[in-house]
């Protein structure tokens, strides 16, 4: 579904009511001389709404708060050489731990495939029930929500917010809003701060943050999430998911007639008009016009005009109106979760849902084979890897006596948690024999790779004058055999011998 | 109150421009982007005075924090060459025989001895130091000069090869060619005895014949009545099967006709000797060090 200029005009609500468009003076037009180029933001008041979907909002909020702030002190015992952070991002060392899987830098394509999955989780639940994102995960959307209600225990809810900013300035407007800045501040604080934890051993950096020791790049990263979550959260809000966020214009094109969308169910709201006690509801709508669910908005719309842009779809108006229909003891659901076929239906029968679509469908199988490919890539992983590189310049070394020597770079690389000793030998080139820069005096050289780390060595192999005489092309395959000291567990890795052309 | 209607007809201005009934509306915009607009221009200011920003004719505005990156780079690079101190100290202090017994020395060694021999000397010996005609392959198992251990690598590194140092190693193949020592027709046998000693050459048998006797009388002395030459005076085996000028006919000829005199400069003259003992331990790794 696009939105069209006709939904959006009708989010341009009559004069008087809140909501957060500008209203536009009828007479010349914008860009005209004599209308204003810019519009003045419109203060939001949301009111609190009590419901099923506040609940539920309140538990995202706990849960998603709850392991934002906490995941960095979870501990995870990688043994004595490595941190013991379950997450961590480790950028001096390059690396990555997520509980039991750390990631090397040559395998971001790990972190690839989670964004992957992460956009094709949004496109799936956003075909099926729209903004579900934006309305009760999105930071934003959290972080405002408890910037809300941090002003609302300092200013009091909706009404007394409203009179205090249109009181002129005294004592208590002061203190009631300074407190409300003040708290906001320390939860910017507290969310910066929490960030840095990623990033560092959490315990040993929360003791350097106290007593000033901690690094400069630390401070100057809790200095810029501060500032982000108290612009963004506290004063913004609703400014950035109409005017700084792309997603809002992206999900347009996401979902469509058989998508659960917050709606207002226009055939049975209408025609709309306040309604008394004992009065029949014959010939009349549902809808007392009682603007609770514009106050309750957070970004100041009106969901009775219809899909909006600025409609985060949090379902607040639907807790607001449900307790409004309770009270004047209609049925629940005048705002609610329904597809745009439904309500074209009018009421007049009752269109099945229809969730199973082919864009879910697609999205979905698209999710499981990009799990499917992430999780292969993960098991197969191997903890012990060993790369060769043959020399390049010069490809071979003509010795004295007409034999011949090879030079190859050997990497080894132990993403064990503890160090590894590898010997190292040679299979399939007879006659040959292998010397190891800084080991060439050992007659059985074995090499140490530290623990979750990766150990270069030098590696010649030469072929004295009968060996060299003996080779057929002027290529031969042969192995170079890496053998775990400690388990005896040999892996082959291919190499090739390259000599003169024959 | 809400008025009855809610739904209003746009009293927003269009663009005129209409695509299947959807309308380009012509908002204004939030004011507070305007302001957004109206910082971004006081933060420019405020960087054009504190920071490097306008040229001039002969200088630029140096800006109040005075920051400049070349300066910044220089820092940089101090800080570097005081990080790698450390290392470069020992490296100054110890034999080579005892930094090669160290791995993290011999590690940092191997990495600055390959800059450094980048840098240096793979103009001739070339980047791979395989080497090329008339200079020497740093990577087979002989040596035209020295045994190939640590100290020999060294010693020619720092005072060359017919350089201008004192200690330079310095030896002379005639032109026996071109001075008269020797006709044509010898250098002929000569050539063809040579190559034979290292199981080449077709020459016939009565030609290396008489070449060997003439070598005993005229190369001997230095190359040895075997031929196996003399690494203490630079003097090359002409057994093996290796050739710094070529192992064919003619450039054996050629090299007894006038001679061969390579350069390798002293670079103790140019490199600090801890670079130069860097270089050592890079070249003694390169397989023919020994």
């Amino acid at each position: 579904m696009l939105m069209t200029e006709t939904d959006l005009s009708r989010a341009r609500s009559a004069d008087g009511a809140p909501g957060r468009l500008p209203k536009v003076p009828e007479g010349p037009a914008p860009g005209d001389e004599g209308g204003s180029l810019y519009a003045e933001r419109v203060k939001v008041y949301p009111k609190e709404a009590h419901g099923r979907f506040r609940t539920v909002k309140w538990i995202v909020m706990a849960v998603t708060l709850g392991i934002y702030y906490i995941v960095p002190w979870i501990r995870w015992d990688r043994g004595p050489y490595l941190p013991d952070q379950a997450v961590l991002i480790d950028f001096p060392a390059r690396r990555f731990y997520f509980f039991f899987i750390e990631i090397w830098p040559q395998e971001f394509y790990f972190v690839t495939g989670l964004l992957v999955l992460a956009a094709l989780g949004l496109f799936l639940v956003t075909s099926i029930a729209g903004r579900v994102w934006c309305g009760y995960t999105c930071p934003q959307t959290v972080w405002t929500d408890l910037m809300i209600a941090v002003e609302r225990f300092w200013q009091g809810d909706r009404n007394q917010r409203l009179r205090l900013d249109k009181h002129p300035w005294s004592a208590e407007t002061l203190w009631r809003k300074g407190a409300t800045h003040l708290s906001w501040l320390l939860i910017a604080i507290a969310t910066g701060g929490a960030w840095v934890f990623y990033f560092a051993d959490a315990p040993t950096l929360a003791k350097q943050l106290l007593t000033l020791q901690a690094p400069l790049v630390a401070y100057l990263f809790i200095g810029i999430f501060t500032a982000t979550t108290y612009v963004l959260g506290g004063i913004a809000r609703e400014q950035v998911c109409i005017y700084m966020c792309p997603w809002p214009r992206i999900q347009g094109a996401m979902f469509d007639r058989d998508s659960l969308l917050i709606s207002y169910r226009t055939w049975r709201g209408e025609p709309r008009g306040p309604h008394k006690t004992g009065q029949s509801w014959e010939g009349r709508g549902d809808c007392i016009d009682c603007n609770q669910c514009v106050a309750v908005c957070p970004t100041g719309i009106d969901i009775r005009n219809g899909p909006q842009l600025e409609c985060i779809q949090c379902a607040l108006c639907i807790d607001a109106c449900n307790a409004i229909m309770d009270k004047v003891e209609r049925p629940r659901g005048l705002i609610a979760y329904d597809t745009m076929r439904n309500l074209a239906a009018d009421g007049r029968e009752t269109v099945p849902l229809h969730l199973i679509r082919p864009r879910v469908i697609l999205y979905a199988v698209a999710m499981v084979v990009v799990s499917a490919i992430m999780l292969v890539a993960l098991l197969v992983r191997p903890d012990l890897d060993v790369s060769v590189l043959h020399d390049r310049n010069p490809i071979y070394v003509r010795l004295s006596d007409g034999g011949l020597r090879n030079g190859y770079t050997v990497k080894l690389l132990n993403k064990l948690y503890e160090p590894h000793s590898f010997k190292i030998g040679i299979e399939g080139l007879p006659g040959a024999t292998l010397s190891i820069i800084g080991l060439d005096k050992e007659a059985d050289p074995v090499v140490a790779v530290p623990p979750d780390d990766l150990q270069t060595i030098r590696l010649y192999v030469t072929l004295q004058k009968q060996g060299a005489a003996a080779l057929t092309g002027d290529s031969t395959d042969f192995n170079i055999v890496v053998t775990d000291v400690a388990s005896g567990e040999r892996a082959l890795h291919k190499a090739t011998f390259r000599g003169p052309e024959r | 109150m809400a008025k009855r209607d809610s739904h209003p007809a746009a009293k927003v201005e269009t663009t005129g421009h209409e695509w299947d009934g959807i309308t380009e509306a012509n908002r204004p915009l939030p004011k507070w982007w305007l302001w957004t607009f109206y910082a971004c221009i006081v933060w420019a200011i405020g960087y054009w005075l504190l920071m490097p920003a306008w040229p001039l004719v002969s200088t630029y505005t140096k800006g109040f924090l005075g920051y400049s990156q070349r300066e910044r780079v220089a820092e940089q690079v101090a800080d570097a060459k005081a990080a790698k101190a450390v290392y470069r100290d020992k490296i100054a202090s110890m034999t080579l025989a005892s930094i090669v017994e160290d791995p993290e020395l011999l590690n940092f060694a191997l990495a600055g001895g390959e800059a450094a021999f980048g840098d240096n000397c793979a103009p001739c010996h070339g980047r791979g130091a395989q080497g090329a005609f008339g200079y020497p392959n740093l990577r087979d198992d002989s040596w035209l000069w020295g045994d190939g251990s640590l100290d020999a690598i060294y010693t020619t590194i720092s005072h060359g090869i017919r350089a201008d140092d004192p200690k330079t190693r310095m030896n002379q193949m005639p032109a026996f060619g071109r001075t008269g020592m020797l006709t044509e027709p010898k250098i002929s046998d000569v050539a063809d005895y040579v190559l034979s000693l290292s199981g080449g050459g077709f020459g016939d048998h009565a030609a290396i014949e008489r070449g060997g006797k003439i070598f005993a009388e005229t190369c001997a002395p230095c190359h040895g009545a075997d031929g196996k030459g003399n690494s203490k005076l630079g003097v090359p085996n002409l057994t093996d099967q290796l050739w710094l000028y070529g192992g064919d006919k003619s450039t054996v000829m050629e090299s007894i006709r006038n001679g061969r005199g390579g350069v390798m400069p002293n670079w103790s003259a140019r490199l600090d000797p801890e670079t130069i003992k860097e270089l050592a331990i890079y070249v003694h790794s390169l397989g023919g060090g020994r």
